[in-house]
């Protein structure tokens, strides 16, 4: 399980208000990624004997962990296509939409740091 | 029949729960020890940013379920309301492990700082209808070296 939060970029990502160290030379405004996911239905039957018993889910927590990384690459996608270096202010946000899908949102400011 | 089955699930539920989050709390505590050296803090956004040469954004999360035996002394606790201690622990459980996979992670990278941490709680709605099915737990930051 790798720890980071996108996949290999040189995009700095931060959720502080800039970047330490670093002048924010140029702003390109709001970028966001978001991705719906739905469960597997035999890790939704595992998931109830688990229920039983209580404590963590770990088919769940890699799920979830899998499609923040996605949701993150397509606001790091939507940062390069803006010719962003650095996406700063990101904040997260999770809603289950319908039953057994989640939606995994992630946004931030696109910023160009030097 | 069914009250035998509904009897040992309570059971299964009371027992490996038990022990389970004793084991968790044990696992927790220890790890919580080993990672006192470096601070985290929740503001950071609003202040003048701190000197670093890096910064990383760090997540940790995870998705905990209650047991059983939760699920019904909860759904007694209903009729008669208070604190539902039941789930009061289960939140602490992952919300404490949440924020120490952040911390290992950032730990592991040479964070010596972690700034504006943030919690996010949400239910997903497991194949019980309605009440409690799991809960995933995330916290963020930034860490910075």
């Amino acid at each position: 399980m790798t720890r980071s939060i996108a996949r290999n970029t040189s995009m700095i990502l931060t959720n502080l208000e800039g970047v330490p160290g670093k002048e924010i030379i140029e702003h390109y405004g709001l970028v966001q990624g978001s991705t719906i996911r739905a469960k597997h239905v035999g890790k939704d039957i595992l998931a109830g004997f688990k229920n039983i018993v209580g404590g963590e889910l770990k088919a769940y927590t890699e799920l979830l962990q899998e499609s923040r990384k996605e949701a993150v690459n397509r606001m790091v996608m939507q940062a390069e296509q803006l010719g962003a270096n650095a996406v700063i202010n990101i904040r997260f946000a999770t809603s289950s939409v319908a039953p057994g899908a989640a939606e995994l949102f992630a946004y931030g400011t696109a910023v160009k740091v030097q | 029949m069914d009250i035998l089955v509904f009897l040992i699930l309570i059971g299964v539920g009371y027992f490996i729960g038990n022990r389970r989050e004793r084991q968790h709390y044990e696992d927790i505590k220890r790890r919580e020890k080993g990672t006192l050296h470096v601070p985290i803090m929740s503001w950071g956004a609003k202040q003048d940013l701190p000197y670093a040469h890096e910064a990383e954004m760090f997540v940790g999360s995870v998705v905990v379920a209650n047991d059983y035996f939760k699920t019904i002394s909860a759904s007694l606790r209903n009729l008669v309301g208070g604190r539902v201690t039941v789930y009061e622990t289960l939140i602490d459980r992952g919300r404490r492990e949440a924020m120490l996979r952040m911390k290992e992670s950032a730990i592991e990278w040479g964070a010596s700082q972690i700034l504006n941490v943030r919690f996010e709680t949400s239910n997903i709605a497991g194949q019980s209808q309605g009440g409690m099915g799991a809960v995933e737990i995330m916290a963020y930051g930034t860490g910075i070296r």
